[in-house]
């Protein structure tokens, strides 16, 4: 966090300063780790076995068994005595698999490029309930179309059993999935020494109960693994046994690695997500109406209830008056997916020719994973526009990158047309950024961009508006969606400096909504939607920060008073609903009182529910009140369960549903590891996601070839692929050369020494590196063997002031099966002097 | 005078981030040590490597591990000019390009200076070098420039984690006591402040909390004034010239003896 967030790292060494304990635990002591209390060093990838024994430690622990805040967060806020159907088989059953593992058959003939090495069908982890659904009455509201269909979707009560005892409920099911991963065992997988280990256990134990929390914070690389939403949801497992969800000081914080790349995810530029954490249509689902997409999306109670109202609004920002009830609000027009169209995928489909053309705005593929595989995809488009501040190494692929400078190309066979345009900086943009805690803070611009530099808000509301005018006059049917499309975002005082920049407070109040009858009367809260047209919306989540066109909530900035305790509910805007703590109704004990008085947060006053934040539960509902089955939404919870999005209320130990690698995170090795798994015969992921080609080999497990494990990650100095840093003469001098850190073990083994050339080699690739040798790195004893573990950078490319070999040069393209992200943080390597 | 102002460095919450040396490029607009391509240095992280006319601020990072790892850190601490109460540079400067200011610091004067480098040889903390664009003498004026105008120093502004911190001398005295016996408290045994009292040079208007011995991080235990070196260098200079003049007498002494003994005989 400290190498890579060193500015939100100043409020860790606030709470160190104030007696917080820091603990850190990565392949390499770090800048963090010269922080940290106590370091807990970790072979890259060993993760869930870590995560795993801490979790065994938890349920082992006498102080958490008989602590009533524990049990009753356990029994009551999670899904720990929530029965799973009796055919669900664990990966401690099937040795590293879970039930349902099958041959992959999905996908379309077009789109045989999911990557997919196998599937579960996964009917067998879903809940075991009670009979038949309740079959809901004709009572209460009918006034909208969807209603019905809601109330449709409804499911029979889950069973449970609250003493927690019998063998198929989740509490027990969990306890017997990690019952083997011992202190002994997780230091056999991580390389972490036992009394280390214990330690970690001990302090995050000591410090998680009523009077304290514990938070655990985590910079993106530990996404990246074929395995990495799991790892994350590990982590959310061992806060959910110690109850450190919804309460101020607790929680699993993702440091997301750009500027408002939080937004990019809520506004989405992912290809299966549409605003809103809504899923894209695809033609690979029932998804074929709107009825059909609803019916397999929404939920018949938790917050997800009132997807229709999401949907229809999100449909009128889309289409506007185009968008009726009798065309299905124009759900038609919408842009399905076929298949797995991340950033993997689409490269292999461009090294195959299938791609004609790529837009890529600040993203540099030509330095990014299995580079020289993406460098071929690049060769094969008819065209390529680059936006950025610089000519990146993607925008010079074409005539300097290592196999044109080699000569084993020629620039002339390659018949890429390569448009450039020049991006204005961050300081000459205006509009909104989220960031990683979900705060919107408005960025006013402090100069005009030089010359032709616009920003990335020009660019894209250009080309809409040209695309536009080119598919004005189609008559075909696939181009109706472009010609209805609303798209007017243009100043209502033309005399703005830079001609063509829309006017980013019109797209706050488009992606904050209004009455679709008058654009100028804002929505104030997400509770306004409606899914008969009458309200316009582009993302529910955003709803609220622009309640009038006066007042963007979203450029606040009054703190609270020093010595206020408070959530600084005035500056910003946090999603949804200016609400600063998920799930804060777990902060309150069952009867609605704070836990304790040190980590008060919300609680119910007698009438309603107050707080130092927006509570997040229905306002009005009382602690007490029973789980009504035949209600729908939020209103079918019972008074006690603070997770209201989920369709059950509750935290999730077992994942039944949302995750197709498995309900529980288990320990597999990563795609290339210089051992076999310790703990299963299953030697990987069953259905992690490869694509298998000449250039995208894998080594073999322990193969001698490639002996040493080998992690990537940033520096402080410089910033992702570097396109922001390595042309700035002064951040270049503080990391001039890209190195290689290697432990003195390792190094001596080889004859290497502290600034003399190392050669790196993968299946994929070979590059150099000048040695950086240093006891921050040291070997560790795995599964009885000693295996070295090196880490480098990967900021460098053949443009900028500072140059250097790519070393995505050396990494696969074999990716989790959720969300399809990389493996670069953990894979294996051999190293030579030279 | 305003009040004494000046840098508290707490190096123990100091990340290596090195926002302070670039704010500090920055601001100054100093030039990127070799266009911003030096040679990697090989020293952990640092490839600044010393204080220079080009580089105000330097991190240093020191890594202290045991050969199995059972102890182990990694010591940061951001360099910078200490603005001495009694500043040797200030001292020898023959032109009076180097002058204490409003706020008790030590500014060079470029427009003044010429050249000469006596105050680099002065320095014993090393901070001055000649900048290779001006070529002259310069080092952190702790942003004199900013100070005048009520800002803090760019680097105090930039340091994430308030490793660097400025305001009156008084008040970050008082900081620095209360932080070190947080410390210690906690068992950093070894913790200390240098040049937090006048015993230093009169005080450094600069000085540090520190996890180690003063040379560990390359800074001198006791530092001293060129003029302390006068008294004795003028003496012993004295005690030449005596020694000379009476070897003389006597040599002439012994001369005339032998003129005499030739005369005897």
């Amino acid at each position: 966090m400290a190498e890579c967030h060193p500015v939100a790292f100043r409020w860790v060494m606030k709470a160190k300063l104030k007696g917080a304990k820091i603990i850190h635990a990565d392949p390499r002591f770090t800048r963090t780790t010269a922080m940290a209390d106590v370091y807990a060093p970790l072979r890259a990838g060993s993760d869930i076995a870590f995560l795993g024994g801490l979790i065994r430690y938890v349920l082992h622990d006498e102080r958490w068994k008989s602590d009533s805040f524990f049990q009753d967060y356990l029994v009551n806020y999670t899904n720990a005595s929530t029965l799973v159907d009796p055919g669900f088989q664990d990966t401690e059953d099937l040795d590293g698999e879970f039930s349902g593992l099958m041959d992959y058959t999905g996908g379309k003939p077009e789109w045989p490029l999911n990557g997919f090495i196998g599937e579960y069908e996964r009917a067998s982890w879903g809940y075991q309930r009670e009979g038949t659904a309740p079959g809901k009455p004709a009572s209460g509201d009918t006034t909208t179309a969807f209603d019905a269909l809601i109330r449709g979707l409804s499911q029979s009560p889950v069973r449970k059993d609250p003493t927690l005892e019998d063998p198929r409920c989740v509490f027990q099911i969990v306890k017997r999935h990690f019952d083997r991963y011992t202190p002994a065992m997780v230091a056999d997988v991580t390389g972490c020494a036992v009394d280390t280990f214990v330690k970690v256990a001990q302090t995050v134990l000591s410090n998680s109960g009523r009077d304290r929390t514990t938070a655990w914070a985590y910079a993106v690389g530990w996404t990246q693994h074929t395995y990495g939403p799991q790892m994350i949801g590990c982590c959310a497992l061992l806060q959910l046994l110690l109850g450190n969800i919804g309460r101020p000081g607790g929680g699993v914080i993702a440091l997301r690695g750009h500027v408002s790349i939080q937004g990019s995810t809520d506004i989405p530029t992912l290809y299966d997500n549409i605003h809103g954490y809504m899923v894209a249509p695809s033609t690979l689902k029932s998804h074929a109406t709107l009825r059909d997409y609803l019916k397999a999306e929404a939920k018949p109670t938790g917050a997800w209830s009132d997807m229709p109202k999401f949907m229809v609004s999100y449909l009128k920002s889309m289409y506007g008056d185009a968008a009726t009830a009798a065309n299905d609000f124009g759900y038609g027009w919408h842009p399905r997916i076929a298949g797995d169209h991340s950033h993997l995928p689409m490269f292999v489909a461009m090294a195959e020719g299938r791609v004609k053309g790529m837009i890529c705005v600040g993203q540099n593929p030509a330095t990014s994973v299995n580079a020289s595989l993406e460098r071929t995809g690049l060769r094969k488009l008819e065209w390529l526009v680059v936006k950025d501040n610089f000519l990146t190494e993607t925008a010079t692929y074409w005539n300097r990158a290592p196999e044109i400078a080699n000569g084993s190309i020629a620039p002339a066979d390659i018949a890429t047309e390569v448009f450039f345009f020049p991006s204005a900086q961050v300081a000459e943009t205006e509009g909104s950024f989220t960031n990683t805690q979900r705060l919107l803070q408005w960025h006013f611009k402090a100069a005009q961009p030089p010359a032709d530099c616009r920003s990335d808000l020009w660019f894209t509301y250009q080309l809409g508006v040209r695309l536009k005018r080119l598919y004005a006059g189609s008559t075909e049917t696939r181009d109706e969606g472009f010609q209805r499309l609303t798209w007017n975002f243009d100043p209502d005082d033309p005399a703005t400096a830079v001609v063509g920049e829309p006017d980013p407070r019109k797209l706050l109040r488009e992606i904050n909504g209004y009455h679709s009858a008058s654009p100028l009367r804002h929505l104030e809260a997400a509770s306004e939607l409606r899914d008969d047209g009458s309200t316009t919306c582009a993302s529910w989540i955003y709803c609220g920060v622009f309640p009038a066109p006066d007042r963007n909530l979203a450029a606040r900035k009054t703190p609270d008073q020093k010595g206020v305790t408070g959530a600084h509910l005035e500056w910003g805007w946090a999603w949804p609903a200016n609400r600063r703590v998920l799930y804060n109704r777990a902060s309150a004990d069952l009867q609605g009182k704070p836990w304790s008085e040190r980590k008060r947060w919300v609680w119910w006053d007698g009438g309603k529910w107050a707080g130092h934040d927006v509570p997040d539960f229905p306002r009005h509902k009382s602690p007490d009140a029973p789980a009504d089955p035949r209600a729908s939404g939020t209103d079918a919870l019972s008074g006690s369960s603070p997770f209201t999005l989920k369709a059950d209320g509750v935290g999730w130990l077992f994942v039944p549903e949302g995750l197709v690698d498995g309900p529980l995170p288990t320990h597999y090795e990563p795609a290339e590891s210089p051992v076999r798994n310790p703990l299963y015969a299953r030697q990987t992921s069953p259905v992690l996601k490869y694509w298998k080609r000449e250039d995208n080999l894998l080594a073999a497990p322990g193969d001698p070839r490639f002996p040493h494990v080998i992690t990537t990650y940033r520096l402080t100095e410089h910033y992702v692929g570097g396109g922001m840093s390595r042309w700035s003469p002064w951040l270049s001098a503080l990391q001039p050369e890209l190195f290689i850190e290697m432990s003195p073990e390792l190094a001596d083994a080889h004859g290497i020494v502290n600034t003399g050339w190392v050669r790196i080699s993968t299946p994929r690739g070979s590059i150099r590196a000048k040695a950086l040798v240093t006891r921050r790195l040291r070997p560790f004893r795995i599964a009885g063997k000693v295996v070295h573990q090196v880490g480098m950078p990967w900021h460098w490319g053949w443009e900028g002031v500072v140059t250097g070999d790519v070393v995505n040069n050396l990494t696969a393209l074999v990716g989790d099966p959720n969300v399809s992200i990389h493996e670069a943080k953990a894979f294996v390597c051999n190293v030579e002097k030279g | 005078m305003a009040e004494p102002m000046g840098f508290f460095t707490d190096t123990s919450v100091c990340i290596g981030c090195k926002a302070c040396e670039t704010a500090c490029k920055a601001w100054n607009q100093l030039p990127a040590k070799e266009g911003g391509h030096p040679p990697m240095s090989g020293d952990s992280y640092d490839n600044t490597v010393r204080l220079s006319g080009e580089d105000w601020r330097h991190v240093k990072f020191i890594e202290q591990f045991s050969e199995d790892r059972s102890a182990g850190r990694w010591l940061m601490m951001s360099d910078v000019c200490k603005h001495c109460v009694n500043a040797p540079c200030l001292e020898v400067c023959p032109t009076g390009a180097i002058i204490r200011t409003e706020f008790d610091t030590v500014v060079i004067q470029t427009d003044a200076c010429n050249g000469c480098r006596l105050c680099i040889t002065a320095c014993p903390f090393g901070v001055i070098d000649v900048n290779p664009v001006s070529k002259t003498a310069e080092k952190c004026t702790l942003c004199y420039d900013r100070l005048q105008v009520g800002m803090q120093p760019a680097c105090a502004q930039a340091c994430p984690t308030a490793s660097i911190q400025f305001g009156p001398i008084a008040q970050l005295k008082a900081t620095a006591t209360a932080r070190l016996s947080q410390l210690q408290a906690q068992g950093e045994k070894q913790a200390s402040l240098y040049g937090a009292d006048d015993k230093m040079l009169g005080g450094l208007n600069s000085f540090y909390l520190l996890l180690d011995e003063p040379g560990v991080y390359g800074l001198p235990v006791d530092p001293k004034m060129p003029t302390r070196n006068l008294f004795w260098g003028s003496v012993s200079s004295v005690a030449a010239a005596v020694v000379l003049g009476v070897v003389g007498l006597f040599g002439f002494r012994e001369r005339r003896a032998v003129d005499e003994s030739d005369a005897d005989a």
